[in-house]
């Protein structure tokens, strides 16, 4: 009863025909078909999003608390208690740690999110095929609502202050962009690592408050001994991150190395990160 | 070669490698002690295999053809491969060997409400739910008035689908999937969710979807449904293709050989529903001879038995075991529990044991027959569910002394019954 014979299996493949079949090696990365299915990009952040307003019980209000309470935490302990100062008289200390903190919880929600996606996705992955890219990008898309609304927050502490934003302000959403990219080059490697080794789930926290404390957000570089330790700190993409930002927003020092630095070691990330997911993406499904 | 071939595969394969390295070496913290112990163990035991496992064929060469327009079934035992030969074909997983080739858009179907969330709205999760299946936002916009009408819960699009009962759940999430308008559409065992009436319904608009030039998959262990739908089916067994035919023909091959198998079954690698823990280890059927059986003579008593062991390491409370037993002409057609009966076993805490259950005299007409088991808890949580674990096969016998049986036709129980008769 068997129909095909062997004649069907040397016919060369016909025009029109997808094929599927088993892959070594590099895959190539695709990214035009990501871009087809931005509109599922577009559903699973607006999820995220929407589910996270609605199962918490304080809503919007608690991405404005966070942050609040954290600068507030911050400029008791490190301000007011350990004598941490702005790099600049004019600039309070509140200002500058809660414009720091809010790049830096970008990147930590972002690259988590993306970190866990594929573990976390794993009932849509074992299920139904989409670019599996799909779901770090959403991942790091997500916050930007979080993001957009502690910046209102910040601006409104600033009014208060009597802190004016300079007209760089313009140049902002190219750092919040930067900081994106971070984020999704980090949470790239890291999802397809989780997949992989199921306890890399543990070493990414540890992994983001230990970095957080090598990056700007408390104190500013220029407290740092001069040398080596601030060369270490410029191989840390989120320097030049924060510190563009606070270029763009607040009119401080232009980030210089520390921007270009990081922004290489993020491509180069980011260029890696895609390709070593394409290449694990395969057995994403027979693994999760 | 002709145009109108949809679907090729051409020496298909897929293995999944089991108990071996790659299952082992999940977390980084063994695969680092494993790098440090690995070489010390090689000196002290030179000769020893370094790792045993077992490369599992869930599919090997397959070649099948389909064309335009042709739906075909698959049909199978558990664990036969069908659900991951439609899971290569939609792309979801790679094969290991030979290769698919496909034209057109295909729209795979492998489980009812895939992305659902429990606080999204009706309307909210149609969006999503009609993204993640390939609809695109002005498609979803067209067909949405369609698909509320379809589900027939307009009422409730505005409510969290976590207030839904499961049947409300299941016909939202049907309608979805059943406006899809792919080229190739590949459906995985999901009318086995619902009310007769909805997969009734639902088996119209597939049908709608085979007349319309579609090309449609169907996996199903409901043969009716299959019989009705499909032209042409194919029998896939231990990962191998065995018969391909006429529906009808191939469907009764594969219920000839179900004849002696099935009667005990290793559960614990069957496919289960997405919320069941593998808490199922094994189910036999015990003859009155106390071996397993997969034969029995009309009016036997059918006696179940399953062990259960935690998956997790956790335990369960007052378990309960349901067994119900599906005719595989006409679907499920009874069920018990032993919470209802009220011989819920007595132990407030398992994390392991055994439980049997015997049927008393079951009326069953001469056929084939499927048990699904299912183990749940106190206050009714279920931990696992097993459709068609075992098999077992109903002969023939002499009933009423007349030499003469009720019919196909006659369902699937006999009557125990006595006619008066009063001439006037």
């Amino acid at each position: 009863m068997r129909k095909a014979d062997a004649n069907t299996a040397r016919t060369a493949v016909d025009e029109g025909f997808v094929v599927y079949e088993h892959r070594r090696g590099w895959a190539a990365l695709n990214l035009r078909e990501v871009w087809d299915y931005r509109e599922l990009l577009w559903f699973l952040t607006w999820r995220d999003v929407s589910i996270r307003y609605k199962q918490a019980v304080l809503g919007v209000a608690w991405a404005v608390i966070q942050p609040v309470l954290t600068m507030l935490v911050f400029t008791l302990v490190f301000n007011r208690g350990l004598g941490v100062k702005s790099p600049d008289p004019a600039l309070p200390y509140a200002v500058f740690s809660m414009s720091g903190l809010l790049i830096w919880n970008y990147f930590n929600a972002g690259m988590s999110r993306a970190a866990n996606c594929l573990v976390g996705g794993s009932h849509l992955i074992t299920k139904v095929y989409f670019p599996r890219l799909v779901l770090p990008i959403s991942g790091v898309t997500a916050g930007i609502v979080d993001f957009l609304i502690a910046f209102v927050v910040l601006l409104v502490l600033m009014g208060a202050l009597g802190i004016a934003p300079v007209w760089t302000i313009v140049f902002v959403p190219l750092f919040v962009l930067l900081t994106m990219l971070t984020a999704l080059a980090l949470g790239l490697w890291l999802s397809a690592l989780n997949v992989l080794y199921r306890d890399f789930q543990y070493v990414v926290p540890i992994f983001l408050s230990l970095l957080m404390f090598v990056s700007p957000v408390i104190y500013p570089i220029d407290q740092l001994p001069e040398g080596w330790i601030q060369t270490l700190f410029s191989l840390n993409p989120m320097t030049g991150a924060i510190g563009g930002f606070r270029w763009a927003l607040l009119g401080q020092a232009w980030p210089g190395d520390y921007l270009w630095i990081g922004t290489a070691i993020v491509l180069v990330l980011l260029a890696g990160g895609l390709f070593f997911f394409k290449r694990i993406e395969r057995v994403f499904a027979d693994v999760v | 070669m002709s145009d109108d071939v949809a679907l090729r595969t051409v020496d298909l394969g897929k293995m999944y490698r089991i108990g071996g390295e790659q299952e082992q070496y999940r977390t980084l913290r063994d695969t680092l002690v494993k790098m440090v112990k690995k070489p010390i163990e090689r000196i002290r035991h030179p000769g020893a295999a370094s790792h045993v496992s077992v490369d599992l064929w869930a599919l090997r060469h397959i070649d099948l053809e389909i064309r335009e327009g042709e739906v075909v079934g698959i049909i199978g035992r558990n664990g036969s491969g069908k659900s991951t030969l439609l899971k290569v074909l939609s792309h979801i997983t790679e094969p290991t060997e030979g290769r698919a080739e496909i034209r057109g858009k295909v729209g795979s179907l492998l489980e009812v409400g895939t992305g659902f969330h429990k606080e999204l709205t009706g309307r909210e999760n149609i969006q999503m739910n009609g993204a993640i299946l390939g609809l695109s936002r002005a498609d979803i916009r067209r067909k949405f008035d369609d698909i509320v009408a379809f589900a027939g819960i307009e009422k409730f699009m505005d409510t969290p689908v976590k207030r839904y009962s499961s049947g409300m759940y299941v016909r939202l999430a049907f309608a979805v999937a059943a406006h899809l308008e792919p080229d190739i559409l590949l459906v995985d065992e999901v009318l086995a969710v619902g009310d007769a009436e909805f997969q009734a319904k639902c088996l119209n608009k597939m049908g709608e979807a085979a007349s319309s030039g579609r090309t449609v998959l169907l996996v199903s262990h409901n043969m009716p449904a299959v019989s009705n739908l499909c032209q042409r089916a194919v029998l896939l067994d231990g990962g191998r293709l065995v018969a391909d035919g006429p529906a009808d023909e191939v469907i009764s091959t594969y219920l000839q050989s179900g004849r002696h198998e099935g009667a005990s079954a290793d559960l614990s690698a069957l496919p289960r529903p997405h919320w069941a823990r593998p808490w199922l280890k094994t189910a036999r059927i015990v003859g009155p001879d106390g071996h397993a059986a997969g034969e029995l003579h009309m009016g036997d008593d059918v006696t179940v038995e399953v062990t259960f062991s935690s998956p997790d390491g956790s335990s369960i409370r007052y378990p309960v075991l349901v067994v119900e037993i599906v005719s595989a002409r006409l679907g499920r057609v009874a069920g018990v529990n032993s919470a209802m009966t009220g011989e819920s076993v007595d132990w407030p805490e398992t994390s392991r044991g055994s439980i049997r259950c015997r049927i008393k005299r079951p009326p069953l007409l001469p056929g084939e027959y499927m048990i699904d088991v299912a183990l749940g808890g106190a206050s009714k949580t279920w931990a696992d569910l097993v459709r068609g674990a075992l098999s077992f096969k109903v002969l023939e016998g002499d009933l009423y002394g007349t030499g003469q049986l009720p019919g196909p036709g006659y369902g699937v129980f006999y009557l125990d019954a006595a006619f008066d008769a009063a001439m006037e």
